[in-house]
């Protein structure tokens, strides 16, 4: 199997991802694109771990999909609760509205 | 095993549930009568006309219980390949039982903090 | 072209597919749910790629528990729905970036890992996961679980307001009314069940 396939797929996720960051106004939505973007990544080190490295004793990539997966469980929490707090105090999500440090 | 004997039958399992499902639904859109009217299309409702939207506020105490289910949830994946091994070790693998047993019960023991402090918190908890 | 790559093409575009609708849905409940079905889909990637204990971790975690969350997300919070409620104005920049971004990533791709193919997919077992896991990684696994412990205090401290803590709902001033409301002058009247948005965390104090 060729790593082109799944390499390719990596890219347009995260690039899919980038796009809804920067196009989509509600803040959740926005969190659902990180989560594509760190999906793309893990995509990325699955297919170079099992294509490239699959006799690697400390079994690098797969880790760190791992840990990558972990991670992002708890950002998720900790982002939503913040879009809570933003929807309680100024009852919006909507990420344009809150440009308090913007210049 | 190789990957297709592996999920071949998986694959076929899940392409014969599909093709049961399309077969039935076809089966009874050819066999039942089709009167359409715009009274079956309203809201079915005992008495008065709902009003409003459909959305109401949740509360946010709910978000804490699928975080916490977030949070040992991942403490679980990791649980899966602990298990599968830590019956296995002895002093010729290169971890030590009581090593990979002490690494595990630190993991669970600092998650169990969260959980105490939740409790302790009282959003376990309903008034 | 194996059987092989044949079998990743077509989970790869439902992948594709669906995450797309993920960024273009003009329904939060319909973006959310085909968050779901990329994060299946990447799992089948997974479970193609050879890595079946990452697909099951992603099906258990991602589609599992934070899919969840994220609908919980979407319940927790009222946002008006359609395209100029949900898209910025810069639909046009974003395209552009993300355009540029994937070009840019294929010209990489495609010249440094064309030629490469492995005759056989085989990834690690579980047994070399686990002892991977407590030989070499158990720091990071250490460290993950206070990062998960500092994120579970994080999250119940912001979503919970103790009793007769400063900045209650009385702070809430404005409640700006999105579109789909706008046409509901009566909403509260109509609904009682359904509390404006400042009463949010009310509940936690009570």
């Amino acid at each position: 199997m060729s790593p082109l396939g799944p390499l390719l797929l990596a890219a347009l996720l995260f690039s899919i991802g980038v796009y809804g960051v920067i196009a989509r106004r509600n803040a959740v939505l926005v969190l659902m694109s990180v989560e594509l973007m760190l999906n793309a990544v893990n995509i990325n080190l699955v297919a170079f771990q099992n294509l490239l490295f699959p006799a690697e004793l400390a079994v690098s990539g797969q880790m760190f999909a791992l840990f990558i997966i972990g991670v992002a469980a708890a950002e998720v929490g900790v982002g939503l609760a913040i879009v809570f707090n933003l929807f309680r105090n100024r009852a919006t999500v909507n990420v344009d509205d809150v440009d308090l440090m913007r210049w | 095993m190789s990957f297709y004997q592996q999920y071949g039958i998986v694959a076929i399992v899940a392409v014969f549930g599909a093709l049961l499902y399309a077969v039935i639904m076809l089966v009874n859109r050819i066999m039942r009568p089709t009167i359409p009217s715009p009274l079956k299309l309203s809201v079915y409702e005992c008495g008065v006309e709902s009003e409003g939207v459909g959305w109401s506020q949740m509360n946010i105490r709910y978000y804490v219980f699928a975080f916490l289910f977030v949070i040992f949830d991942v403490e679980a994946v990791f649980i899966f390949p602990w298990a599968v091994i830590v019956g296995d070790l002895d002093a010729t693998t290169r971890i030590s039982p009581v090593f990979a047993l002490v690494a595990m019960f630190l993991f669970i023991g600092t998650l169990l903090e969260g959980l105490a402090y939740a409790w302790k918190k009282g959003v376990l908890t309903w008034e | 072209m194996t059987a092989h790559d044949l079998v990743f093409v077509i989970v790869g575009l439902v992948t594709a597919v669906s995450a797309i609708l993920v960024v273009t849905s003009r329904h939060l409940m319909h973006a959310a749910l085909y968050l779901a079905l990329t994060l299946t889909g990447i799992g089948g990637v997974f479970l193609v790629l050879g890595a079946g204990f990452i697909a099951l971790v992603q099906v258990v975690v991602y589609v599992g528990a934070v899919a969840v969350l994220f609908l919980f997300g979407l319940m927790l919070t009222r946002a008006p729905i359609g395209r100029e409620a949900l898209d910025s104005q810069n639909r046009g920049l974003g395209l552009a970036v993300a355009g540029a971004l994937f070009v840019l990533l294929a010209a990489l791709i495609i010249p440094a890992f064309g030629g490469e193919s492995t005759a056989e997919v085989t990834g690690p077992t579980i047994e070399a996961i686990g002892i991977a896991i407590f030989a070499d990684w158990v720091l990071p696994f250490e460290v993950l679980s206070m990062l998960l412990l500092a994120a579970l205090i994080g999250a119940i401290l912001l979503a919970r307001r103790e009793a007769g803590e400063s900045g209650t709902e009385a702070e809430v001033t404005r409640i700006e009314m999105g579109e789909a409301l706008a046409d509901e002058p009566d909403r509260h009247e109509a609904v009682g069940t359904s509390a404006p948005a400042g009463e949010l965390g009310a509940g936690g104090g009570r």
